[in-house]
């Protein structure tokens, strides 16, 4: 298309919001740091200094895997929104219509109330299947929706959407039977990684979510033409040359491992990819080519400030951060629906 | 350009098309006629490689349409569908240059290419609207404008498949976006058009195929296809069938 609507002043301004937001969360908690303090530990902790400081081990231990989390979290939740909204050629959809977010809520829960089952596994694994377990519930879920929506050799996106919903629900009824057979405290571990949070970062965490989030962030732009196309229409797509079975295919996968990766790294984070791709389409309009970066940048920004406000608003106590993205989210939401049918 | 044989389509025990030949060419508009359900979208369909039919075949340039690399096929051959379901903000010149993806034909080309689209389908002031906020029928001159900047400027070996593009038009505009597809033919391009309205079909059409039940009633030149009792037996309504006072082209009037 011929026209970039002034994009430089907004990605400046968007990669200023990304990177305050990062110094904040670096910043910020039960021992303030200055601006100093944090530059000199990022420092050190870049040249491979071991950390001596205290600045220096809460920085490198605690706070940098944590904002690097919630980057990589908020970016790939926003991208899967603006893929599954391009899907659906609707502004409202939300990347767990297609059933990810559940199927990975289904496996964490999975593991969490049958942990004892799982007892024997290796020692090196078991750090990592919840995750694990997380991602691959998200996977086959979306699997099972996408091979639901298939008939005669093309993809049909509506049956994909109420395959979706079913399943959703399905999954969220075995959760439920688990939790009624959990003990209480297993109920409770439960209960709070479904409302999702950045706490417990660690850098084995981080790196999965990381190589896929950089995945997502290379393959998805490339696709940004073939998805302007495809909101015209899949027949209209077609017509103008582009492969459309094959890019429904793409969207679905980024979104099943984006979404997948995000949820086994930080729990259910609601709104995230639903509001945040909205709201920069009011900014930079639908064009893809804008909207896919913008919205991983504004994605991480505000994933990082909803997790500041998680952490500080009661501090010392800390809320769920899904809690705090649906507390805002939901209201905007409403907001641009009320404002959408006036 | 583009020839379809024997064409047939069945929908479970149902029939849609049933051995229909269309042979489009170059200089020349066919109009596809017939009641609602005639099956004239559902041939469209076969025409342009969205549905694959259950016999026969369709060759674009003797090749058949599903050989064709995607964006080789779209620079030669261009549809517009009934109504497109796009319900994104774009800008409407954003929405015309939508139709420049097959190309690589470079910013500036396709910024004039754009403008000149516009001029075609007489939207140009619409250039800088939010398409969202047009009427339906500015919404169809913007499709329209889009699929003439895919194939433009239009020349030999193209085709142009347009399903009522006229449907939602005033009736100045009617006129002035068949002469566009009428100027495009002269160019050495060829276009099927899908019309309800007869008296648009004798005007602007060298071809008519009449269809009825996915069979074709009748097929010919505006003067053979369009007779008081073919019609009345298709479309069960009484006509009388005059000539244009000035044009001489049949004038079908309802009794």
């Amino acid at each position: 298309m011929s026209s970039v609507r002034n994009a430089r002043p907004l990605f400046l301004s968007l990669s200023l919001l990304g990177l305050a937001a990062f110094w904040l969360s670096l910043a910020l908690g039960p021992v303030s740091l200055s601006l100093g303090e944090t530059l000199q530990a990022l420092l050190r902790l870049c040249f491979g200094g071991a950390a001596s400081t205290q600045a220096e081990l809460i920085v490198g231990q605690i706070r940098l895997p944590r904002a690097l989390l919630g980057l990589g979290v908020g970016a790939v939740l926003a991208l899967s929104g603006v893929a599954m909204q391009g899907l659906f050629r609707n502004p409202l959809a939300d990347p767990g219509l297609i059933g990810v977010s559940s199927g990975a809520a289904l496996g964490a829960a999975l593991t969490i109330v049958g942990g004892e089952v799982w007892g024997g596994v290796a020692s090196w694994l078991e750090p990592y299947l919840l995750s694990l377990s997380a991602f691959v519930g998200g996977l086959a879920v979306t699997a099972l929706v996408y091979r639901l929506g298939r008939r005669e050799g093309r993809t049909h996106v509506a049956t994909m959407l109420l395959a979706g919903v079913a399943l959703t629900a399905l999954a969220g009824a075995l959760i439920g039977l688990l939790g009624y057979f959990a003990e209480d405290n297993t109920l409770r571990t439960l209960t709070f990684w479904n409302l999702g949070s950045l706490n417990g970062a660690s850098y084995s965490r981080l790196w999965p979510l990381l190589a896929v989030a950089l995945g997502v962030s290379y393959w998805l732009p490339r696709r940004a033409q073939a998805l302007n196309a495809l909101l015209l229409g899949e027949s209209e797509a077609r017509h103008l040359g582009f492969d459309v079975e094959s890019l429904k295919r793409e969207l679905v996968f980024c979104t099943a491992l984006g979404v997948g990766a995000a949820v086994a790294a930080a729990g259910m984070i609601g709104f995230v990819g639903l509001v945040v791709p909205h709201l920069v389409r009011l900014m930079v309009g639908p064009d893809h080519r804008l909207l896919l970066p913008a919205s991983a940048i504004a994605g991480g920004s505000l994933l990082l400030l909803a997790d500041l406000l998680a952490r500080l608003l009661l501090a010392p106590m800390e809320l769920p951060i899904g809690t705090v993205t649906a507390l805002l989210g939901a209201p905007f939401f409403l907001y641009l629906l009320v404002r959408r049918y006036q | 350009m583009l020839h379809a044989s024997g064409i047939s389509m069945h929908r479970g025990a149902r029939t849609v098309l049933a051995e229909v030949d269309v042979r489009l060419e170059p200089g020349q508009v066919l109009g596809v006629l017939g009641p609602n359900g005639a099956g004239k979208s559902t041939l469209l369909g076969a025409l342009s490689g969205d549905l694959s039919p259950s016999e026969g075949q369709v060759l674009l340039h003797g090749k058949p349409l599903g050989d064709w690399s995607g964006p080789e096929r779209a620079r030669a051959l261009a549809v517009m569908l009934q109504s497109s379901k796009l319900s994104f903000g774009f800008r409407v010149d954003e929405v015309v240059s939508l139709g420049r993806l097959p190309h690589a034909s470079g910013l500036e080309a396709d910024r004039d290419i754009v403008a000149a689209a516009l001029d075609v389908a007489d939207a140009s002031h619409l250039a800088q609207r939010n398409y969202m906020t047009l009427s339906g029928g500015e919404q169809q001159r913007v499709h329209l404008a889009r699929v003439m900047a895919q194939l433009w400027p239009g020349g030999s070996g193209q085709t142009l498949l347009l399903d009522e593009p006229t449907a939602m038009l005033d009736p100045l505009h009617q006129h002035s976006i068949l002469l566009a597809v009428r100027r495009f033919v002269e160019q050495g391009g060829a276009a099927l058009v899908i019309l309800h309205d007869l008296n648009l079909a004798a005007r602007y059409c060298d071809q008519l195929l009449l269809l009825a039940d996915g069979h074709v009633r009748m097929s010919g030149t505006p003067d053979q296809v369009l007779r008081a009792e073919l019609l009345q037996s298709v479309f069960g309504l009484e006509v009388l069938v005059q000539q244009h006072p000035e044009r001489g082209h049949p004038l079908v009037i309802p009794r």
